[in-house]
């Protein structure tokens, strides 16, 4: 005999609030599409805009958080049922700068001329809402499993949209493609995709071309339907 | 220009925090909704970034100086709490305020422009005093980046907007133009 | 079967309910002393890496402004005067200047870094500068955001970086035609302000140091 609902006694181990039971490609796939940190969710803003002006610079940083989005969501996973309430924020915070702190170190010792370029950019990851926000709203109320799911899903979502950011900045902007030139030397770059104003007008063009095929779908489905 | 000089106006000008280095934009995007929440968060910012470079610099001077690794923790540890503790004020003494700015007052621990204020005076070596105007010029940048943007965003509400622009796709663009506006202040200030 | 849990869901410290004080003390204390721990192991474990990255940046900078030197030698500037032996205190911080010797022992010039705001930002520059002729050996690039493709030619066009060699400091700049005077350097069209600046930080580079270099030949220092 199945209930229809449970009440709270005989789930002891429900948490309020909990993100809805899915499977772990169901968790990675979501941060790549659904609810994608940069398209959908516009958090992380400013690390995108400042480092995509190369797909090297791109791939770094989302790899980079990828790495700490994955670290800290386990730890917080795995030690949320310790920490007092109060205090949480300030215990995840202090999880993710450290996570942060490794990636720099590791990433100067091992690459620095993508240290150099990132420059503090590495360290302001911990300023990224992204992190916090996972932490808070998903790893603190799921398994570690899940958490290094989603930590991955979101992660990857992020590289992948900085790397389509960063190769239209680059190759408009530089006539290049990880430092392979592409055009010849009659090309002429349009310097403005490198500098700031660029940034914000391809993050705005991927925008508006994401609206528009969401529009094409709703209008193409209102009609079949 | 003196250096003290040269420091204000790139910050607040050529290098703006907000339209060219890129710090700031969470609540760039997400607050400019409306004029009166826009400057008013850009002055607790300021507030808050002149609290940062003076936490910063004496970090760096009498805590950090044998364990340099420690920065960006130390860092971020620092402006949670001193957040915290201007968001307890705000609400003794300024309620109004404290309502109008809601949610946003404790998500300054997570702006960019705060932890990014701090990691930039440490990497130029800045002194107490350079320390000082730079964060100034900062939050004035970065209100002044704010008001623009929300007294566009308010004439743009009234406006006939096709549906695929509407919201963020048209405030980027809005964006990448006054960016665009703010690159003409490049070489100002450097010797002719 | 609807049961939410996952496997290993903890429960979390209900809100409101006010956890003792010395319970949130303690588990902020352990959680700083673990990441302080797990980050200074990684410190002293990347610390060669890093050091390895910075002397070999540092390498290619001062032969590549000195002409290949075989060895050279760092004088600390403290107090105003040039010292051979290495001051107490933030190494970083002390202004240095890199000494080269060729193999027969000759001394092919003096190195020395300065930075000034150029068009963007600040532009470091590494300048290679002979005190006994009182010529420039040449410059190099260390650190520069100046607009790609017009500013960063300062780096990246050999014509421009090419003409230093041999030139005598104070320079001034000219455009449109190659430099007359040994003191002259051609600016490069379109990137005028970062030209300059170059110019600029050279020239007060050389005042800066072309006395305390003197000093130190004439055997005024240690």
């Amino acid at each position: 005999m199945t209930p229809t609902t449970i009440a709270a006694a005989d789930a002891p181990d429900f948490v309020p609030g909990a993100p809805p039971p899915a499977t772990l490609v169901a968790d990675i796939w979501r941060g790549i599409s659904r609810e994608n940190p940069i398209l959908v969710q516009f958090l992380g803003m400013c690390p995108t805009m400042a480092v995509t002006n190369t797909l090297a610079n791109g791939i770094a940083m989302g790899l980079a958080t990828l790495f700490v989005l994955v670290g800290s969501g386990l730890i917080v996973a795995l030690f949320s049922k310790y920490i007092a309430h109060e205090v949480r924020i300030t215990s995840y915070i202090l999880i993710i700068a450290t996570f942060v702190t490794l990636a720099d170190m590791i990433l100067a010792a091992t690459f620095p001329e993508i240290s150099r370029a990132l420059g503090p950019f590495m360290p302001l990851i911990v300023a990224n809402c992204l992190l916090l926000g996972r932490a808070e709203a998903f790893a603190a109320k799921v398994g570690p499993v899940r958490a290094v799911a989603d930590g991955l899903g979101m992660g990857l979502g992020f590289t992948a949209s900085l790397a389509l950011l960063s190769t239209i900045r680059e190759v408009l902007g530089r006539g290049s493609l990880l430092d392979h030139d592409l055009f010849g030397p009659r090309f002429e770059p349009w310097v403005f995709m490198v500098m700031p104003p660029g940034g914000f007008f391809t993050l705005g063009l991927a925008l508006l071309g994401l609206a528009f095929i969401i529009e094409l779908r709703k209008r193409r489905a209102g009609r079949i339907a | 220009m003196s250096h003290l000089a040269w420091i204000f106006v790139s910050t607040l000008l050529v290098n703006n925090f907000t339209l060219v280095m890129f710090l700031g934009l969470c609540s760039f995007f997400g607050v400019t909704a409306k004029i009166e929440t826009a400057w008013r968060l850009g002055l607790a910012n300021t507030f808050v970034l002149l609290l940062t470079a003076i936490g910063a610099w004496t970090l760096n001077n009498y805590v950090l100086t044998r364990t340099p690794f420690l920065r960006t923790i130390a860092f971020i540890v620092v402006i949670a709490s001193g957040v915290q503790v201007v968001e307890m004020a705000v609400k003794k003494y300024f309620p109004i305020l404290f309502r109008q700015l809601g949610i946003f007052l404790p998500l300054i621990t997570t702006n960019c422009a705060i932890l990014g204020l701090a990691l930039f005076q440490t990497a130029r070596h800045y002194t107490l005093v350079e320390s000082l105007v730079f964060a100034i010029g900062a939050g004035l940048g970065l209100t002044l980046a704010l008001s623009l943007m929300a007294s566009i965003r308010e004439r743009i509400e009234v406006a006939d907007v096709p549906v695929v622009a509407r919201r963020m796709g048209l405030v980027l663009v809005v964006a990448s133009c006054l960016s665009m506006a703010f690159m003409g202040f490049a070489g100002m200030g450097s010797a002719p | 079967m609807t049961v939410t849990h996952q496997h290993g869901a903890p429960a979390m410290a209900a809100p409101g309910k006010g956890t003792p004080a010395w319970r949130l003390l303690v588990t902020l204390a352990v959680a700083g002393a673990l990441s302080g721990w797990l980050v200074a192991t990684v410190y002293d474990l990347t610390l060669p890496a890093v050091r390895r990255h910075a002397a070999a940046r540092l390498e290619g900078a001062v032969r590549e402004v000195l002409h290949a030197p075989v060895r050279w030698d760092t004088l600390y500037l403290v107090h105003d005067a040039l010292t051979r032996t290495a001051p107490a205190g933030d190494l970083d911080q002390t202004p240095k200047a890199y000494v080269g010797y060729d193999a027969d022992g000759r001394r092919l010039g003096v190195a020395i870094t300065a930075a000034e705001p150029g068009f963007q930002e600040l532009v470091t520059l590494m300048i290679g500068f002979d005190p006994a002729t009182g010529t420039l050996i040449g410059f190099t690039v260390v650190e520069e955001k100046e607009t790609p493709g017009l500013g960063d030619k300062i780096e990246r066009d050999s014509a421009f970086t090419g003409q230093f060699a041999g030139r005598v400091p104070p320079l001034t700049g000219v455009k449109g035609h190659a430099g007359t005077t040994p003191s002259e350097v051609q600016t490069i069209t379109g990137a005028t302000i970062s030209s300059r600046a170059v110019i600029r930080i050279i020239n007060h580079a050389i005042e800066r140091w072309r006395p305390l270099l003197d000093t130190w030949d004439r055997g005024g220092s240690s």
